[in-house]
This record gives structure tokens, sequence and C-alpha cells, in this order.
């Protein structure tokens, strides 16, 4: 047993009135990738972003490297070491593609030269299109661009919220190599996907949310082969 | 009207534009970080009329220009803080109507304070001596004042377009929460916001009152409204469009003084506003807002 980056217990969210997230529990081993999938409105984005210190939480705890979470303020939870790559993406498109790696990296004040050469490594096309505006490249260059900014802070936790959302099949199979090459590299990655079978091939482990709450959760490979999660994550008949 | 008299009405629009234009850029930049239109800037200038009225009698006018622009972005900070800042999550409303409290709390507040009687604006001599250059013959604010404006304007670009808080600005004027995702704090951002804009509203007060010669509560109103209209001609949101409705609303306001038409020149500063509005809504500059679903 690896020990854990991130643990959260017993959390309740509440979001404009609705209890969006009902006591759930997950655990993130540190170098994992840990997926979190449900269909709309299960309550996985609002679980990021409550991590992210965007959403307050109604009650629970979110332990990261044994120190609480809760009440945190994000720009303080980004210098612990946690980003969360956005859903849809949302880089800055009045920014040059160099300006929204500078700006991931706001909260640094060393040298970043050598950073924004290994995500130009990780992401050749960006550094072609280092100068222009961020709104004039494709939806998959901006997902790039949004997980190479979310490197730029140097975390220890990646969050990425539906990474492969509204891009065309052969970029997200892109997108997924990123995400196993930058676990690799030893950063630890928390996923939510709708996207059930690419996420449940990449995680080590997956947690399968239903309205606001856990319903199921186990290594990647056993989800994937469950035949519940088949028929309603998967598409395939039991 | 003779050229050189037709040059000398330029020169004064030019002049009186710069001020304009100073105090336009606080509500471009305020408007583009927080869409919100602040009604308190006029008063936040009036009042550092006063500012300096009262800092000149105590320390002389060379210490008092510093210290009337410190305390002038101490106001428009702690105005933000107290009026702005609670209502952050608030409906876009409820913090422009809080903007129009803030503007007659202001101006209700000299009033009681210093009473409605015009007090006399302190003369600093280098600035009212009369230079001659080529025929046109104009005190040195007259002269100085577009220069300055210039000056600042590149300054402020620079600021804007090259260093990290500038950075930070333009980010956190798109998109507030990824803002905050990327680490950027953004009450300090707003802060250093409201900072430039009375800065540069003090700077454009000294400049403009020290050719009126008095300050009363009121005499921020009327310039508010003007500097307002002239960054909406620009396109609000821009600082070069500010800048440039500035210069256009203080030339035709001079011209049109200049043919005789005093009684209509603010009428026509608000006919231009019309015009622009009916037939390019964004501005001179004005950025297309395009709702990506």
């Amino acid at each position: 047993m690896s020990e854990n980056l991130l643990e959260i217990k017993d959390l309740y969210v509440s979001y404009g009135g609705i209890k969006a997230v009902k006591g759930i529990n997950i655990e993130v081993p540190k170098g994992e990738i840990v997926t979190l999938i449900g269909a709309n409105g299960a309550g996985k984005s609002t679980t990021l972003r409550t991590i992210a210190g965007l959403v307050k939480a109604e009650s629970g705890s979110i332990m990261f490297k044994g120190e609480e979470l809760i009440g945190v303020e994000t720009n303080d939870v980004v210098s612990k070491g946690i980003t969360l790559v956005p859903e849809g993406r949302r880089v800055f498109p009045d920014l040059t593609v160099l300006e929204n790696l500078k700006i991931g990296a706001y909260m640094r004040t060393d040298n970043l030269d050598a950073d924004i050469k290994w995500i130009y490594e990780l992401f050749p096309r960006l550094e072609e299109r280092s100068w222009q505006l961020a709104g004039t490249l494709s939806g998959g260059e901006q997902q790039m661009l949004a997980v190479g900014r979310a490197l730029m802070s140097k975390p220890e936790l990646i969050m990425m919220d539906e990474p492969s959302l509204g891009l065309a099949p052969i970029v997200v199979q892109g997108i997924f190599d990123i995400i196993k090459e930058i676990n690799n590299q030893g950063v630890t990655i928390l996923l939510i996907e709708q996207n059930a079978n690419m996420a449940l091939k990449a995680a080590h482990r997956g947690y399968v949310m239903e309205t606001g709450s856990i319903t199921m959760q186990g290594k990647g490979v056993d989800l994937l082969n469950d035949e519940s999660v088949k028929a309603a994550y998967l598409g395939k008949k039991k | 009207m003779s050229l050189n008299v037709f040059l000398q009405h330029c020169l004064t629009g030019i002049s009186l534009g710069g001020a304009y234009a100073l105090i336009a850029i606080g509500y471009t930049m305020v408007y583009g970080i927080l869409r919100l239109i602040n009604f308190a800037h006029g008063e936040i200038f009036m009042i550092a009329g006063y500012f300096m009225i009262f800092a000149t009698a105590n320390f002389g006018w060379a210490v008092g220009i510093p210290v009337t622009l410190i305390a002038t972005v101490v106001l428009g900070v702690v105005v933000e803080r107290l009026a702005y800042k609670p209502l952050r999550e608030a409906p876009r409303m409820s913090i422009m109507i809080s903007a129009i409290g803030v503007s007659y709390l202001l101006q209700n507040l000299t009033t009681y304070l210093f009473t409605a009687l015009p007090k006399p604006y302190p003369e600093i001599p280098i600035l009212k001596q009369i230079y001659n250059i080529g025929g046109l013959s104009a005190s040195l604010v007259t002269f100085i004042t577009p220069i300055l404006t210039i000056i600042l304007v590149f300054i402020l670009v620079y600021i804007i377009n090259h260093t990290k808080i500038g950075m930070a600005m333009r980010a956190v004027s798109k998109d507030f929460e990824t803002s905050r995702l990327m680490g950027i704090k953004i009450n300090k951002v707003i802060s250093t916001t409201f900072v430039i804009g009375s800065a540069l509203a003090a700077v454009g007060s000294i400049l403009y009152f020290t050719d009126r010669m008095s300050v009363t509560p009121f005499s921020g109103t009327l310039p508010g409204l003007k500097c307002f209209v002239a960054a909406v001609i620009g396109g609000i949101g821009s600082v070069p469009g500010a800048v440039v409705g500035g210069f256009i609303i203080g030339i035709c306001e001079t011209m049109m003084i200049a043919l005789g038409y005093s009684t209509f020149s603010d009428a026509f500063t608000f006919v231009l506003l019309i015009i622009m509005l009916l037939f390019r809504p964004t501005g001179i500059f004005g950025e297309k807002t395009i709702d990506k679903v």
C-alpha cells in the first residue's frame, strides 16, 4: 500500500440549494491515476471544485499530505501543490500560448525556462504556436495548453475535469497518452471522465459516482470488466 | 477664424482631452476587470481636488502633489473594499447601484464637510506661467497635459502588456475562476486596478483644476459623466480607446465653445454618445463580444 496523497472523508457539498455531494470517501494514492466516472450531474465536477477551494464544503474533510484543505483559499490550495484543469479548457483567449504557460506558474518566483522547454517537449505543437493568441488554437491544442499551463505550477496532484470533452477520438487518444506520460514523471492524477472506457483503461483505480454518492470502487481493470459498469457507462449489453 | 486662433483652440482642446483621457482610463479599467461602471469615479476626481487644496495649504504644492496622489489612491481602494468587494458574488446590478450610492455619499459628505461654496484651487506657479510657442500662447499646464497623458498611457500599456501583474489583470478581466486556479489573488489584482485608476484620476484632477481655479462638491459630476462617455466612445474596456475617446470629447467640446455654441457643448458630448451607441455600440476599439456556448 502506498501512502495517500489525497484523502476525502465523508464530504458533503451543497450547491445552490441542491445537495450535490452526499458523504463521499475517495483516496488518491501518491503516484497513481485515479478516475471518477459517472453521468452528468453526478457531482464529479463539484467534488473537484471543492478540493480546489472554488466551492465551499458543508462538512467532511479533505486531507492533502496530512493537511486539511477545507476552508483554504484557492490560491493557497494551488501553492500546496494541487492544480485543476477546468472543464472546457478555459485557456485565456487573449493571452499568447507562452503567456498562458507563464500565468500557470504565477505563484512561482524561480526561473521558468527549463519548465517551458519541458512543456514544449511534451507538446511540440505548442512551441510552434508560442506567439499565437490561445483563442486561435483548435480544441485539442487548447486542451494541451490547459494541461501544460497546469503543469507549470509544478503540482504534485493534477485534477482534470473532462479533458476529452468535445475532442475528436484521435485527439482524445493523444490526451490520454499525455496523461500517462505525466503520471510516469511522478505526478499524481485525479481524472473525471464521461469517456469511462478510456479513463478506466488509463487509471489504476476508479470510483463510480451517481447522484452525489460513490456507488462502486475498485481497480480500473476490475471496473472495466464489471457487468453493471459495462451496462451503465460503457454502452455494452449485459 | 484665422489659422492661429484655430490652432490655439486645438491646443486647448487637446489639453482638456488629456485630462479627460486620464479620468476615462479609470472607468475603462474598472469596467474591464469588474464589468462595473464605477459611478463614484467622478467624485474621487473631485475629492482629489479638495485633497490638493488642503495638502497645499499645509505643505506647499511640491509636497501637496504626492500627498494628493497617495490620499486619492487610498480613497479609491477603500471605496472598492467597502462598497464593491462585499458584493463580489452579487448580481451585477447590485454593485452598480452600490456605485451610484457611493457617488452620492461622497458628494454629500463633501458638501457637509466643506460646504457647497467654491473653494479656490491652489496655484502652482510653474504650471501657470505663460509660454509662447510658434505663435501659440498658453500656460505651461496646457502644453504639459497632453504630453504627460501620453507618457502615462505608454507606461500603463507597458505595465499591462509586459509585467506579471499586467498579465494577471488581463487574465482576471477574462475569467475570475480560472485566474484563481492559477493561484492569482483576485482581490489584489482588483485593488491594483483601483490604485492605477485613482492615481490617474488624481493627476487628471490636478491638471484639470489648475485651469479652472476652484472646486465644489459638484465639480466631479459633469467631468465624470463626460469621461464615462469618452470611455464608451473609445470602447469601454480598452485603454487606448479611453485615451482616444478623451481627446475626441475634449476637442469637440472646445471647438463647440470656440464656435460660439458654449450652451450646447455639453449636450453635444451626449449627442456624440447617442450616435456612437446607435451605429457602433462597442465603441472605436471595443471588443466584439462573442458568446460561445
